[in-house]
């Protein structure tokens, strides 16, 4: 009786891949308890996450594909009106307009549209699978761009960023033609001085002190020279957990949310490090092959995107933090504190168990 | 079929995209662990000794500033512990918003804000700053439980110089006080910048600033663990035994002054509330008994940034309470001079102890009268009397006839106008006047003439003369000591506090004037009938030991010819100052001292008492005076009354 209970809830969640992502969520909490000694209340708060998190995931893992078809574009105006909300009235937290008071709570609008754009954009290619022509890819970028360029100006660079490549990887995984791919590369590169004319100058300063942290070591430079240090110093086995002086002599900033990796990095060296980049390869392995064996267009496009989309955090984040890439606000996925962000990941976990679940039910 | 083809060659380039997606993606995963095998393997022990740079701060340790003690060994500065409330200002985003919520936690009053300010503007280099000093046990254990909240405040426990008798002996002790911008780049200078990475004040007058390398000590470090804060943290549970030993902090060395606290106290007294100089020498020594400037100020208010309003007024008073008169004031020496400028005809051979002139209440020369003081004149007049009733016309002839090289050739060699050598800096020259000085002073050809009249002016201590009261002390100490000059010091010796070692300042005669005894007899003993039947005798009337002196009186304004100088007639500040020099007793001198009392009209009357108080002190054992006892609060010593 118990059995068959465990057995019809756990019938849909894919085992593979509800096992690394809660070894990576658990590594995640492990490394938040030391981040966060501080502030205790920050590791319940993110246990709290995790719960909600995983409920979602499993809601989420229930629903079949089609019903994700269907509600596509309800959600992606949904969201899309959210973010004008958020654009006319806001909160304004650190300088930035993110956030959506709903009373209960207040949440990131930008945060949803990373689920919202790729199942609008799947479902859009879906919809004209047989008429793929360069009009269609043009609209597909104008459905793209909004959005994009909504968050990109709360100014959220990182977030923009996520639904931009969240986006992309539908249209190329719908099968952008090669030269477009290369020429839109040239344009890119051609229009970065516009780019760069847009950009604030926080923003600005960023890329700059990547190029030469120590230009500003007390300013902008000050994260990324004290992320590295953290790194470095955490040699191949680590300092050991709870031991990381970097983390708890508070020399790294944002040590639970955005630079969390570093903590982790100090403490658990380059072996933990390895089991990180092994842990996130497994799950976008085994992403894409659910997205490889997804029935439909619709759903091997968004399996493939929300896969590829995990892929675009972890690197962005720990391409930050270890110094390789300017510092923009992505969080390390099933990683960072913030309960948005862990709501957004394991909606996206779910989804992918979905549309592995129901593959062979669509077929016939 | 076609569809279904179709559907399959879709899927196969599907699948083809997600197998580039995945090449990508172990591509980029493979630059990651790239990465971090370059940081974590290849720069590791870069980044670690980084790591250790943050972690570990060297924190200075201040060493325990010498104290300064009489000769007695009465403290005339030392040390407290306390603690202080500082900020460290790139440590703190919103200053004003932390100082105000600081001041909901201890109290901080407007005075402190202003203080804070100051020391911010006046100290641009200087990031750490005390707000509050001399914090309470309470306000301590508050500002504890609340410092979280407050990056970059600080509570620190501090050595607070102390100068227990406030205004005594102010001019010669000096202070300190923050170190600013110039004391940086001496410091830096003096390639002294590691030893100063504690301390926040330094010697800025008197002792405190000359004896600076004794007192100051040699800093100690200790390594530390700090957070990013900048704050120390409880090292419990990391590697504290990476912490490597410590150097001690050496602390400086104890000053013991030749100076007498009592005696200084004395002659502060005797003064009153005239403004003036006193210095009192031990003429077999050169060691300084008493060195007096009147009015004098409270050393410790300046010590953690005097505040605007104490600081105006004591910089804006007519008073002029901060000038080191005895050191850097100068005055004409009047009729003080006078035994000089006989002693000089004697050995020149100009005058016979026995040769009189007649002084008909002037002298002319040319057509200019030179006056008497007395208007009806001193009668036949030999040398003798000529310094007992302090005759100016004797003098003006004299002067004549000795011409003012021989004068100033044969003073000079009594220390006028010439550097003394004491050990406190910032001593004033002054003037010993002679055609080769007005060369060298003046610009236009006719001002740089040497005008014989001028000589008659010089000849009685008015003029051009301009000299220090220290100068005045150094020169009658010399008289008494027949003529070898030794140099004025302070310090009698500097001793180590923790071996008690001392290292004596040996009396160094610096000149020994060849005088022939018998002139030397001649005019000491005019001077102790001076003290005994002339222009001292009502001072130094029923004292119980016999004392050589001469009196003084220095125009402040030259008085036109024919002029009479009427005292009430003339504003205070440009009345008359009042001088005496004295040695004692006569026949074995053990102490010699210059006096001076500003505006203050005749020697006689106003500055021959002072000496008078001052001598009865020292050589009648210390009657009038309880000692001084350092006060063990924090309050102002005061003893004038």
């Amino acid at each position: 009786m118990i059995r068959q209970f465990a057995e019809r809830l756990t019938a849909k969640i894919d085992a593979p891949l509800f096992a690394v992502v809660c070894s990576i969520m658990l590594l995640g909490l492990a490394t938040l308890y030391s981040a966060a000694y501080q502030a205790p209340s920050r590791f319940g708060a993110q246990a709290l996450n995790v719960l909600l998190a995983l409920a979602l995931m499993w809601a989420a893992a229930q629903v079949p594909p089609q019903a994700f078809l269907r509600y596509a574009i309800p959600a992606f105006v949904t969201v899309l009106v959210m973010l004008v909300c958020v654009a006319l009235f806001g909160d304004v937290r650190n300088g930035a307009r993110r956030w959506l008071p709903l009373g209960f709570a207040s949440i990131q609008p930008s945060e949803l549209m990373k689920i919202a754009m790729p199942l609008m954009l799947a479902r859009y290619f879906h919809r004209h699978e047989q008429t793929l022509r360069v009009r269609e890819f043009a609209i597909a970028f104008v459905l793209l761009a909004v959005p994009t360029w909504m968050i990109a100006r709360q100014p959220d660079l990182g977030t923009a960023l996520l639904v931009a490549s969240a986006g992309f990887y539908v249209i190329f995984l719908a099968g952008l033609s090669w030269k477009l791919i290369a020429g839109g590369g040239a344009a890119i590169l051609a229009s970065l001085p516009i780019l760069w004319g847009v950009l604030h100058d926080y923003q600005r300063r960023r890329f700059l002190t990547l190029l030469d942290p120590s230009s500003d070591p007390l300013g902008a430079g000050y994260h990324i020279i004290q992320s590295t240090i953290a790194v470095g110093s955490g040699g191949i086995t680590g300092k050991g957990w709870l031991k990381g002086t970097q983390t708890h002599l508070e020399f790294i900033p944002e040590r639970a949310t955005d630079f969390i990796f570093a903590v982790y990095s100090e403490e658990f060296g380059l072996i933990g490090n390895s089991i990180l980049l092994v842990l996130y390869l497994t799950l976008i392995m085994r992403g894409l092959m659910i997205a490889a064996n997804a029935p439909t267009f619709f759903t091997r496009l968004l399996a493939g995107a929300i896969t590829l989309t995990f892929f675009t955090y972890a690197l962005v984040n720990m391409g930050m933090v270890s110094g390789l890439l300017p510092v923009v606000g992505v969080p390390l996925p099933f990683v960072s504190y913030g309960g948005t962000s862990l709501v957004t990941l394991f909606l996206g976990a779910g989804i992918l168990m979905s549309i592995q679940y129901h593959r062979a039910l669509v077929q016939t | 079929m076609a569809e279904i083809r179709n559907t399959q060659r879709e899927l196969y380039y599907f699948q083809l995209r997600l197998g580039v997606a995945g090449a990508v993606v172990m591509a980029a995963f493979a630059l990651l662990f790239t990465r971090f095998v370059y940081l974590q393997v290849v720069q590791h022990q870069y980044y670690d000794t980084k790591a250790e740079d943050n972690r570990i701060s060297i924190m200075p340790m201040q060493p325990n500033r010498g104290l300064i003690l009489d000769r007695n060994g009465v403290v005339l500065a030392r040390n407290y512990s306390a603690y202080t409330l500082e900020l460290t200002l790139s440590k703190i985003a919103d200053l004003d918003a932390t100082i105000d919520a600081l001041s909901a936690i201890v109290d901080i009053q407007p005075k402190d804000r202003r203080k804070f300010q100051r020391l911010r503007e006046e100290s641009k280099g200087l990031d750490n700053l005390p707000l509050r000093t001399r914090l309470t046990d309470e306000e301590v254990a508050k500002l504890a439980v609340n410092r979280y909240r407050f990056p970059g405040v600080d509570i620190k426990g501090r050595l607070f110089r102390q100068y227990p008798l406030g205004e005594s002996a102010s001019h010669v002790v000096g202070y300190i006080s923050r170190i600013d911008d110039r004391d940086l780049a001496r410091i830096e200078e003096a390639d002294q910048s590691a030893n100063y990475k504690g301390t926040d004040h330094i010697g800025k007058t008197g002792l405190e600033q000359s004896y600076e390398r004794e007192l100051h000590g040699t800093t100690g470090f200790r390594q530390m663990e700090t957070d990013a804060g900048g704050h120390i943290v409880d090292t419990g549970g990391r590697n504290v035994g990476l912490l490597k030993p410590t150097a001690p902090a050496v602390s400086g060395n104890n000053l013991s002054l030749t100076l007498d606290i009592g005696l200084q106290q004395a002659a502060e007294r005797a003064f009153g509330d005239n403004r003036g100089a006193l210095v009192a020498i031990e003429p077999s020594t050169g060691g300084i008994l008493a060195f007096v400037s009147k009015p004098g100020y409270d050393p410790n208010l300046f010590i953690d940034g005097i505040d605007p309003v104490n600081w105006d007024a004591l910089n804006n008073s007519p008073d002029r309470p901060l000038n080191n008169r005895a050191l850097t004031g100068l005055y004409p020496p009047g009729s003080t001079f006078k035994p000089y400028m006989a002693l000089a005809a004697l050995e020149l051979g100009k005058r016979t102890p026995a040769q009189t002139i007649f002084d008909p209440g002037y002298f002319m020369f040319g057509s200019n009268r030179f006056r008497d003081d007395k208007a009806s004149g001193h009668g036949y007049v030999d040398m003798h009397k000529s310094i007992v009733v302090s005759c100016d016309t004797y003098y003006y002839m004299l002067a004549n006839e000795l011409g003012i090289d021989n004068m100033a050739r044969f003073i000079g060699q009594f220390g006028f106008g010439a550097r003394t050598g004491i050990d406190v800096e910032g001593e004033f020259i002054g003037v010993l006047p002679s055609p080769e000085w007005k060369q060298k002073r003046f610009k236009k050809p006719e001002q740089q003439r040497w005008y014989a009249g001028e000589t008659i002016s010089v000849g009685i201590g008015q003029g051009y003369n301009s000299y220090t009261p220290l100068q005045l002390a150094q020169a009658v100490a010399a008289l008494a000591n027949d003529g070898v000059i030794y140099r004025p010091h302070l310090v009698d010796y500097i001793e180590n506090p923790k071996t008690g070692e001392r290292s004596y300042v040996e009396p160094q005669a610096t000149r020994t004037i060849p005088l022939k005894p018998k002139n030397l007899e001649v005019i000491k003993r005019a001077m102790i009938d001076v003290n005994r039947e002339g222009t001292g005798a009502r001072a130094f009337a029923g004292a119980g030991y016999m004392s050589a002196g001469k009196t003084g009186t220095a125009q402040v304004v030259a008085l036109k010819q024919n002029e009479k100088y009427d005292e009430k007639r003339v504003a205070e500040h440009l009345r008359d100052h009042a001088l005496f020099i004295a040695f004692a007793p006569a026949e074995n001198p053990t102490i010699a001292l210059a006096v001076l009392v500003e505006n203050a009209g005749f020697g006689a009357r106003a500055a021959a008492p002072v000496a008078r108080q001052v001598l009865d002190y020292y050589l009648l054992g210390k009657r009038a005076a309880k000692p001084a006892d350092p006060a063990p609060a924090l309050k102002d010593d005061d003893t004038d009354d």
